[in-house]
């Protein structure tokens, strides 16, 4: 069976299924829950600097978009670091420590951009007998109004600085946490690299109005009739926070930097995709605050059983294994020809391929007087949209044309040879093939 | 005492009084809005949907589910009633499994499909609810137009003529409008006096000036209607019920199925309806079913529908078959009836045994039965003169146009609908149209 605990940048976890920094490790009531249902690791809510604590709003601090069924697909918040007073956190953090040594305890701090206010928390924390920290960088709402989360880390040099900082003045590895609004994540990754930092975590949240009130014109979630941006999570944000991921896991300016995955991690395959694009574990939030923590008993199974079959034995042969496949557009095989294919057994004639395509691509799919659905080989591109929006799962599929057939659509016979834009003909800039 | 199920002969009063309560109550409960929330999420907004393609008054169905989905269950009601003035009621009664509802995609990907009729209901409630009436009449044409008949064709031909600008008289030989909807549906399809309320709301357009008690052949001829009117539109059903001719049949407890619905649905207390202990119906289609279900919620102790071919070809759907056998009816197929035996009241019914041309097979059988409901078809009461009769139904071209001139007929009465309150109410919505295209044309 597979292994599938893991060791990331010296933390020791049983499973690489983390509670990211949220309400849900605010507390050790929380989190000792949480570690009895399995979870592997916790990042403990973001402490701030000794004194009075951050207050919230007394309004509502989530706002939410649904699918079907009331599905919740994004979730946004304006809640702030933990409200707390720090001397407790420290002293439940030392406590929950003490009684699961075996489960990761990483610590999220945020204090001023002042040498001096890392340096006054560092050892509290340290002596808490955590396995490391994550500075949150990230936070987009609130306390990046007042000059910290993600006020510091859309800027590199702060970045690098703070990192240093906390290298210089911990034994404990430092995980910094990434802000995605920014335009190229790789940036602040490299600047947490040069800043000595052990390894990366993100994505931290989006800035998001989750929707607007039409009858008091309020953006929710609403304070008093006002909102303000929050930051935006849950399934919604997963393909952007696998983008970057695979972004800064191919940069060979971030090293090999290690990756703790964040955004949106529902399920296990969720969890092995963030994996496969170079995560060394995942961190999570939403799912479990929409379904209980009782989820990563299904993470668990799931990501063991599919492992097993996959005859991967632990969770760092897993990591990083798609990286070689994402590539630029511009070394994409334009050799490569494929149509859409319409299982006629499993179609259930809905016709919504035939509205998309017919409305809004190549008009590449005939519609018969008894609804029988087929694609126009000559016409189609095999854009995939037929595929995505039709309801039955592998009822539409893309099948590959073999080279030495002549795709209808061009005329050309497919060449087996790969060959991408940057020698293509039409390419102004094009270099010519050896 | 009180009477029991168990009590011989005809007897009223057989159940508990909550049991009529419950009995007789909604057939299916209406959706709240999350039910219809949830249900409207399933549809998948089809191209060109199929669901559209099998209702005869072709809702947008996949656009009013949406509207619902998006919180507009009122614009919902709008579309609906833009094709189908009735669709409260055709919510209530139509065999969804057999329209719309079969043709759903999710009936091919599940066998559960988006349940049309219930949504479908939910808009229309929620719009009729608040008292809105979704249309205004255009401007007076001066046109006057006679309907004949208050059922779904007359109502649907009325009011879509009203609001195209043409005054309506609306005639009607019983004491309400409504017609099958208000004494020929089962009670538990369509309870709560929905019936009257909908046709008040439907009437509320303006332009309908409505006559009861006024019957084709007696108190109106259609010579004068023409006269008096630019145009007329015959809806008058199927006043006629089809005769059993066996030996017995005139015996006291043999009825009319159409009768035994009608009266229950105009009893104001179902405790005083008097109903056999034994219950034999006679015939296969959705007035079977209704009147057999009916007998069986009276407190009928046994009830048993009879049909002479088998239950594939029963006009019932199976979907109608299966909620009969779910009430505790008993079906026999391939049987004819031979003859009601018994003094002056019924107590026995003979039938043959039959294959499938109806030839007898020599075996027969008798049940108890202190009442037989006839349920064998219906046919046009008396055919108003000069008009062409097709299968003893009135004959039709195009949109109800009857061969003679400014005379247009549809529903029931016409030989081209399947006997549905759908049916029908396309047939009086398409008729007006063509009225109202020959009228306008005359300049």
């Amino acid at each position: 069976m597979a292994d599938l605990s893991t060791n990331f940048v010296g933390i020791k976890s049983p499973n690489p299924f983390w509670l990211a920094s949220a309400p849900p490790t605010d507390k050790a009531y929380n989190v000792v829950r949480a570690f009895k249902a399995g979870w592997g690791g916790v990042v403990w809510k973001t402490l701030g600097e000794e004194g009075p604590p951050v207050v919230n709003v007394n309004g509502p601090r989530y706002g939410a978009i649904w699918g079907a069924d009331r599905r919740l697909l994004g979730l946004n918040n304006i809640e702030l670091i933990t409200d707390r007073p720090l001397e407790v956190n420290l002293r439940e953090i030392k406590q929950v420590k003490r009684d699961w040594p075996d489960r990761a305890m990483v610590v999220s701090i945020m204090v001023p951009c002042e040498e001096a206010a890392w340096k006054a928390i560092l050892p509290h924390v340290e002596d808490t007998g955590a396995d490391g920290i994550e500075l949150n960088f990230g936070c987009p709402h609130g306390m990046s109004e007042r000059g910290m989360g993600s006020a510091v880390g859309q800027v590199p040099e702060y970045v690098e600085m703070v990192a240093r900082w906390c290298k210089q003045n911990t034994r404990m590895p430092v995980i910094v946490k990434l802000t995605p609004n920014i335009t190229d994540v790789r940036t602040s990754a490299r600047a947490a690299v040069r800043g000595g930092a052990d390894a990366v975590s993100l994505i931290n949240t989006i800035n998001s109005i989750t929707s607007v009130d039409l009858d008091s014109m309020s953006p929710e979630p609403s304070i008093d009739g006002k909102g303000s941006h929050g930051g935006y999570c849950g399934p919604a944000v997963k393909p952007i926070a696998l983008h970057m991921v695979a972004d800064i896991a191919r940069d060979p300016e971030c090293n090999g930097i290690p990756i703790s995955g964040i955004g949106g991690v529902t399920t296990w395959r969720d969890a092995a995709e963030f994996m496969a694009l170079g995560a060394g574990n995942v961190q999570v939030c939403t799912a479990a605050m929409t379904y209980g923590f009782k989820i990563v008993s299904e993470m668990k199974s799931g990501l063991s059983q599919w492992m097993d079959e996959k005859g991967y034995t632990s969770v760092a042969q897993v990591s990083g294994r798609a990286v070689p496949n994402v590539t630029d557009w511009q070394f994409l095989n334009l050799n490569y020809v494929a149509k859409a294919k319409i299982d006629q057994d499993l179609c259930i004639k809905c016709g919504r391929c035939f509205a998309a395509c017919e409305d809004t691509s190549h008009q590449a799919i005939a519609m018969s007087d008894d609804r029988t659905f087929t694609v126009i080989d000559e016409e189609c591109v095999a854009c995939n949209l037929c595929v995505n929006v039709c309801p039955v799962e592998d009822c539409i599929t893309l099948e590959a044309m073999a080279p030495g057939q002549t795709d209808p659509r061009t005329g050309k016979v497919v060449d087996k040879e790969y060959a991408n834009w940057t020698t293509h003909p039409n390419n102004p800039g094009a270099v010519a093939a050896e | 005492m009180s009477n029991s199920q168990m009590t011989p002969g005809v007897a009223a009063g057989r159940l508990p009084a909550e049991a009529y309560r419950d009995n007789f109550t909604d057939l299916h409960a209406p959706f709240d809005a999350h039910e219809a929330a949830v249900a409207a999420d399933r549809c998948y907004f089809c191209h060109d949907a199929p669901c559209i393609t099998a209702c005869p008054t072709a809702i947008d169905i996949p656009l009013f589910i949406r509207q619902i989905a998006t919180g507009t269950p009122e614009a919902a009601a709008r579309t609906i009633f833009d094709q189908n003035i009735l669709g409260g009621m055709c919510a209530r009664v139509c065999p969804t499994e057999t329209l719309c509802e079969e043709a759903c995609v999710r009936e091919a990907a599940e066998g559960k499909p988006v349940e049309i009729g219930r949504l479908q209901r939910h808009a229309t409630d929620t719009l009729m609810g608040a008292g809105v009436h979704p249309f205004t009449r255009a401007p007076e044409t001066g046109r006057r137009v006679a309907v004949v008949g208050a059922g779904p064709a007359g109502l649907a031909c009325a009011h879509r003529l009203a609001m195209l600008g043409h005054g309506v008289t609306l005639y009607d030989g019983r004491p309400k409008p409504g017609g099958l909807n208000e004494y020929g549906i089962a009670s538990y399809k369509t309870p709560d006096g929905f019936a009257q309320a909908e046709v008040d709301w439907l009437l509320s357009i303006g332009g309908i000036e409505t006559v009861l008690g006024k019957r084709l052949g007696e108190d109106l001829s259609l010579g004068a209607l023409t006269d008096d009117f630019d145009a007329v539109f015959l809806a008058i059903g199927l006043g006629g019920v089809r005769a059993l001719t066996v030996p017995g049949a005139e015996k006291h407890g043999v009825l009319d199925a159409v009768n035994f619905i009608s009266e229950l649905r105009q009893s104001p207390d179902f405790a005083i309806l008097p109903v056999g202990r034994n219950v034999v119906v006679i015939g296969g289609g959705m007035t079977a079913v209704d009147a057999a279900v009916q007998a069986r919620l009276l407190g009928a102790e046994n009830v048993t529908i009879v049909y002479r071919r088998g239950r594939e070809a029963m006009n019932a759907s199976a979907w109608e078959q299966d909620l009969a056998a779910s009430k505790g009816v008993r079906i026999i197929t391939h049987a004819v009836p031979v003859a009601v035996h018994g003094k002056r009241y019924a107590q026995e019914i003979e039938f043959a045994y039959v294959s499938d041309t109806l030839e007898p097979t020599g075996e027969t059988f008798r049940l108890a039965a202190d009442q037989v409901l006839k349920a064998i078809g219906q046919q046009i009461d008396r055919s108003p003169e000069g008009l062409t009769l097709e299968g003893q139904r009135i004959a039709t071209s195009g949109p109800g146009r009857t061969g003679m001139k400014g005379v247009w007929a549809g529903g029931d009465c016409t030989g081209t609908g399947e006997d549905l309150t759908v049916t029908a109410v396309a047939q009086g919505r398409d008729a007006a149209m063509d009225i109202h295209e020959t009228l306008m044309a005359k300049g």
